[in-house]
């Protein structure tokens, strides 16, 4: 990091907390459209509850439709946020600072909207959904089948959910403090309570640093499991095409960073745009993101690619006649070229130079572009994986997504700008210690004749 | 005899590492003063003690027990209704596996963050001495006494260099 500005502490709680002290002037339109969409979503929802599950598009033979995809985007874009700030955090990387609480968030709320857009939603009686996770009817002693992969699947989410919830409240304390040193009344009663009395002592910050460390180092293998879990439940079926595959776990994994870093970017940007914290996120920052992405993008595209080729070298006919279906007939065909485009052939390009990875607005273009080609990538493995014939299954068609599906998807994206926006107004979306931290140990250091920034860490 | 708390904030790190020396040649033990930041510094910067923690220990202990629980809820379960499903054996270890991983690093993870808190003194019903400067940048010194010795403690502190000074009660848990 060569760009740095040296600030005073009294400066950081300033700028960090202007958007909890007081609100900011488009806080208030912003989150009532995403209330509006939110509860339009609710309402279909409602009325699917009402009507029943017939009011969707989801019929014999495509059970799986917008919900999935769905569910499997934002298990995908929870992934990146832990992944970036554990592995900043374990690594020591400097800009690490200004975003790691902002992918911790980010996880935790995409991981609340997938949990919205599957047991919630597709299970179509939701209130059943409790009854598959938790042992129950002791009575008669029925009890859940561990052998299910909608077994595995809450026992991993919700192990993730839970840990990437107390990692973002663990590294709050500190900066609850600082809330609570600053506010009076009620709002102090609150933040008091919520930092649990911090006072900033040796023993404190020590605690907090080797939780930071370990945390991350528990949450890591967490986080591999979930999206390896996820996938099982579509590589474990013997009989759809184009899913009973050994590498649809490391598949899913890295096209899980993939987006959830190019959103962790997106997110970055905003800030900078929204709350002008221009002087914390730097060119800089965009630039080592853009580098990382390069990095992650292409293994992903080596991934599908391999993916692929074990596909073709099966040379059996009904998996070859699934790819036919995926990027020879309309319209998936289309959606085939524009998801290519989108994840890869688009963006990837453009990150190769700098003066793309440093602008703020295309860096933001192309990390969209991204999540809306990787969206496009999990519906064109469900939708075509279930709609093509298969023996003994004496039903064929294909997937309209309804209206209803349309807002219920819109619903789960709203809640997560919901959850953004409330957290970013209650809690500093940028941890102050951690910047703190960085300037107490910045430096400049003459070397030959050029003086430059140093950084220095125990 | 009632414990009592009293700081001194200083403007820089040497005139608080100069103030814990002070502390230490009047007599005080380690125990009974502390510095207070809002930002964390080098361990050492001010010339304390390092702190000694267990945490380690924690989630080590609640692996153990979500490994535990895991497989008691996979086995027992699945014994307590012995239906065959698709073929496969009762105790069908893959499966089981996963859980047990999901269980061990639940346990361990809860454990971690029980453990954070605990080894952090959290939570602290009284704040004792405490100024909000702290948070601004100011570096506390806070010494937690008998109240018989809180004047003295003063006068190390104010000869040291205090800016500010300030009292607070405590509990006999804080000493």
């Amino acid at each position: 990091m060569q760009e740095h500005i040296q600030l005073d502490q009294k400066q950081i709680n300033d700028d960090l907390l202007s958007g909890v002290l007081r609100t900011p002037r488009w806080w208030l339109p912003a989150i009532t459209v995403a209330l509006l969409v939110f509860l339009t979503g609710m309402g279909a929802f409602g009325y699917m509850l009402n009507k029943g599950v017939g009011v969707t598009g989801l019929n014999r033979p495509v059970f799986w439709g917008f919900f999935m995809v769905n569910f499997v985007f934002w298990i995908g874009i929870s992934h990146a946020g832990i992944m970036i700030s554990a592995i900043l955090r374990l690594t020591q990387a400097e800009w690490r600072r200004p975003i790691t609480r902002a992918a911790e968030v980010l996880t935790v709320f995409s991981l609340m909207a997938a949990l919205m857009a599957a047991p919630l939603v597709h299970v179509g009686r939701p209130w059943r959904a409790g009854l598959w996770v938790f042992p129950y009817d002791f009575a008669r002693g029925v009890w859940i089948n561990i052998r299910s992969p909608f077994i595995w699947d809450p026992s991993a989410v919700m192990t993730y959910l839970t840990a990437s919830t107390l990692f973002v409240l663990i590294a709050l304390l500190p900066d609850l403090a600082v809330i609570r040193d600053r506010t009076t009344g009620r709002a102090r009663v609150l933040y008091s309570i919520l930092c649990l009395g911090w006072r900033g002592t040796p023993r404190q910050w020590k605690l907090q640093a080797v939780a930071g460390i370990l945390l991350s180092a528990l949450v890591l293998p967490v986080f591999v499991s979930v999206h390896s879990i996820v996938s099982w439940d579509f590589a474990v079926q013997i009989g759809t095409e184009s899913w009973h595959s050994t590498i649809f776990a490391p598949y899913f994994i890295i096209g899980a960073i993939h987006s959830g870093v190019s959103a962790v970017a997106t997110i970055m940007v905003l800030m900078v745009w929204l709350w002008n914290w221009d002087k914390y996120l730097r060119p800089d920052h965009l630039d080592a993101i853009g580098r990382l992405l390069i990095v992650v993008a292409t293994t992903w595209f080596f991934f599908f690619f391999v993916e692929w080729i074990f596909a073709l070298y099966t040379l059996e006919d009904p998996e070859i006649a699934m790819r036919e279906l995926q990027v020879l007939q309309w319209p998936w065909s289309g959606l085939f070229i524009l998801f290519l485009i989108t994840a890869f052939f688009f963006p990837v390009p453009l990150w190769l130079f700098k003066k793309v990875r440093r602008s703020f607005f295309w860096m933001f273009v192309t990390t969209i572009s991204v999540n809306v080609g990787m969206w496009l990538e999990r519906f064109l493995i469900i939708v075509p994986g279930t709609m093509r014939k298969q023996p003994f299954v004496f039903d064929w068609g294909s997937y309209h997504p309804s209206i209803m599906e349309i807002l219920m998807v819109a619903m789960t994206f709203a809640w997560v700008v919901i959850g953004l926006l409330l957290f970013a107004r209650i809690f500093p979306l940028i941890p102050l210690f951690d910047i703190k931290e960085g300037m107490v140990g910045r430096d400049e250091i003459k070397i030959g004749r050029r003086t430059v920034p140093a950084s220095i860490r125990e | 005899m009632a414990i009592r708390s009293v700081l001194g904030l200083f403007n820089n790190e040497d005139t608080a590492a100069d103030a814990l020396d002070a502390l230490n040649e009047a007599g005080f033990d380690q125990s009974e003063y502390e510095v207070l930041t809002g930002t964390p510094y080098p361990e050492g910067t001010f010339g304390e003690a390092e702190p000694v923690h267990k945490l380690y220990r924690f989630p080590l202990i609640g692996a153990a027990c979500g490994f535990i629980v895991g497989l008691l809820l996979t086995s027992g379960t699945q014994l307590a209704f012995p239906l065959v499903t698709g073929g496969k054996p009762i105790l069908s270890i893959p499966p089981m596996a996963i859980i047990m991983y999901e269980g061990t690093m639940l346990g361990a993870i809860l454990f971690t963050v029980v453990g954070i808190i605990f080894e952090s003194r959290l939570p602290r019903l009284l704040m004792g001495a405490y100024n909000t400067k702290i948070t601004e940048g100011a570096i506390g010194v806070a010494v937690t006494t008998d109240e018989t010795k809180v004047s003295q403690a003063e006068d190390v502190l104010r000869n040291a260099g205090a800016e500010d000074l300030k009292r607070g009660w405590e509990t006999e848990q804080n000493r």
